[in-house]
């Protein structure tokens, strides 16, 4: 379990504001964290981290990182962080960025395996690609197996696809690790495929938190005639079928019935659209 | 030609490098700390450091050389202390010389570092410090390899600037040979003296190692960014 009470007086974008949060989280939890930009999403994740001071408490398994007399210094966290920006150190290869973290070269292999970086093991951060960067990132994070892995908008400077091949292998690696992980993400797609808990901040509070799917579907239907859109999951509920699908930056959900639940793949594009009963006229 | 070179002294630029490489050694050293304090500190003192430290480079070495020149003679509590306690004199010598170009040429072995320290993206540094590296460890292996080019420019820059001063020096250490007699005085005393042919030729020296000096360091770092650092 972890347990944060915190308190921070910001001074953010739109003037002063009180970060304020309590949270519990049980271990090996994925928590998205979302909410307006300014909120203090990344302000609470680098306090975690000890990269900035606050005033309250973070325990996490029963040992204190934080109280009101002493605070552990980020190399005494237990933690992995992937930046937006990766923050690769530019001056060393791929391999050599994750061995930095901790001399074990079976963990560097086994990462870079799993990611499929192995090819570039040699390679320097300024010739990979931003997915590929990301990647390395991920890895690196993992080196010093963290019981608490942070993640600010990792996958926001990427494009859809390397996105959904990156959120694949955050998932495996959380599960492989058996981490807890707190990620910042804007993307409902992305929330609902990676976390069990989405927890939003608004002006330093938390003002929702629950499952992806009570916080993110907005059953309240559309007016649009026709999307496309991402089909992310099919749920059986009693005699039919629903099926979660993410158009731009929203989640529906759409009846389906049995036989085109068969047809229908997780993970494909599908297009959604509505039947009107409006009586046609056609001359004779 | 260079029947011109015969009898030519070589002393005054041997000392200029002899001196000018203890006190880039030297400014190394104290300008790591310092440059690393500066570059990552808020605190509302770091105008004042940053003035103080920049301060050689506004002021007339005339003003810079008499002030050191009074502090380290013996009348001074400072260079009493060296000449009682220490048995070491530091006015109208080497040492002195070393003393004096440290506080000169502070600045030029400074600055290039704390703006490149500052240019370093914080981010990298974080997750340095994230890995469980210390500070020192991530000055070493994270913050130093990525600045290459300010840290070339820091170190050339010193050497060159220490071989070419001349007023702190001539306050301090006056003229004597092999001990104070640097290049850039001898040519002084060429001038005065009017024996222009040696004042060219050893002006023309220093011109000559001045340029191939600054264009080392222009292509070095020109090849560090076609690297992609």
């Amino acid at each position: 379990m972890i347990k944060i009470e915190i308190n921070k007086k910001l001074h953010g974008a739109n003037g002063g504001m009180d970060l304020s949060v309590r949270l519990d989280i049980l271990q090996g939890d994925f928590v998205a964290l979302t909410g307006q930009s300014g909120s203090g999403k990344t302000t609470l994740l680098r306090i975690l981290a000890g990269l900035e001071s606050s005033s309250g408490t973070i325990s996490v398994e029963g040992e204190v990182w934080q109280d009101s007399k002493t605070s552990l210094i980020p190399q005494k966290r237990k933690i992995g962080f992937v930046f937006q920006d990766y923050a690769l150190f530019d001056n060393m290869s791929v391999e050599q960025n994750l061995l930095y973290v901790q001399k074990d070269r079976a963990l560097a292999y086994k990462l870079l395996e799993l990611t499929q970086l192995n090819q570039l093991k040699d390679r320097m951060p300024s010739t990979l690609s931003g997915g590929q960067k990301q990647r390395v990132s991920l890895c690196r994070a993992m080196m010093n197996r963290p019981q608490l892995l942070l993640m600010d908008e990792p996958l926001s400077a990427l494009d859809p696809t390397m996105r959904t091949k990156l959120q694949h292998e955050i998932l495996a690696l959380h599960k492989e690790f058996g981490t807890t992980t707190i990620m910042v993400s804007h993307d409902p797609s992305e929330i609902y495929r990676l976390a069990q808990r989405v927890v939003v901040l608004h002006g330093g509070k938390i003002i929702n938190d629950g499952t992806p799917k009570d916080i993110l579907l907005k059953t309240s239907g559309s007016a649009k005639f026709s999307f496309e859109g991402e089909l992310l999951d099919i749920v059986k509920v009693d005699v039919i079928h629903l099926a979660i699908i993410a158009i731009g930056q929203q989640l529906v959900e759409v009846v389906v019935s049995d036989d085109e639940a068969k047809t229908l793949e997780i993970g494909q594009s599908v297009s959604v659209s509505t039947k009107a009963f409006t009586p046609r006229l056609k001359g004779l | 030609m260079f029947e011109m070179l015969d009898g030519l002294e070589f002393g005054p630029f041997l000392l200029s490098f002899k001196l000018a490489v203890i006190t880039t050694l030297i400014l190394f050293v104290i300008s790591l700390p310092l440059a690393w304090y500066l570059s990552q500190t808020h605190s509302k003192m770091k105008p004042f450091w940053e003035s103080l430290t920049a301060l050689p480079i506004v002021l007339p070495p005339s003003v810079l050389g008499f002030y050191i020149l009074v502090a380290l003679s013996q009348n001074s509590p400072i260079g009493a202390f060296f000449e009682d306690v220490l048995g070491i004199k530091l006015v109208f010598n080497f040492t002195g010389l070393v003393v004096a170009s440290c506080f000169y040429s502070l600045p030029f072995m400074v600055q290039p570092l704390q703006s490149g320290f500052e240019s370093i993206n914080k981010n990298m540094l974080e997750a340095s410090y994230i890995a469980g590296k210390g500070k020192i460890e991530t000055i070493r292996k994270v913050a130093l390899p990525n600045i290459k080019p300010a840290l070339m420019s820091a170190i050339i820059v010193t050497f060159a600037h220490t071989v070419g001063e001349f007023g702190v020096v001539l306050m301090v250490g006056g003229s004597i040979p092999d001990e104070t007699k640097v290049a850039s005085v001898a040519i002084y005393e060429f001038v005065e003296v009017m024996d222009y042919t040696k004042a060219h030729i050893y002006s023309a020296i220093m011109v000559i190692i001045s340029f191939l000096v600054l264009l080392s360091v222009y292509i070095f770092n020109g090849k560090q960014k076609k690297i992609g650092f």
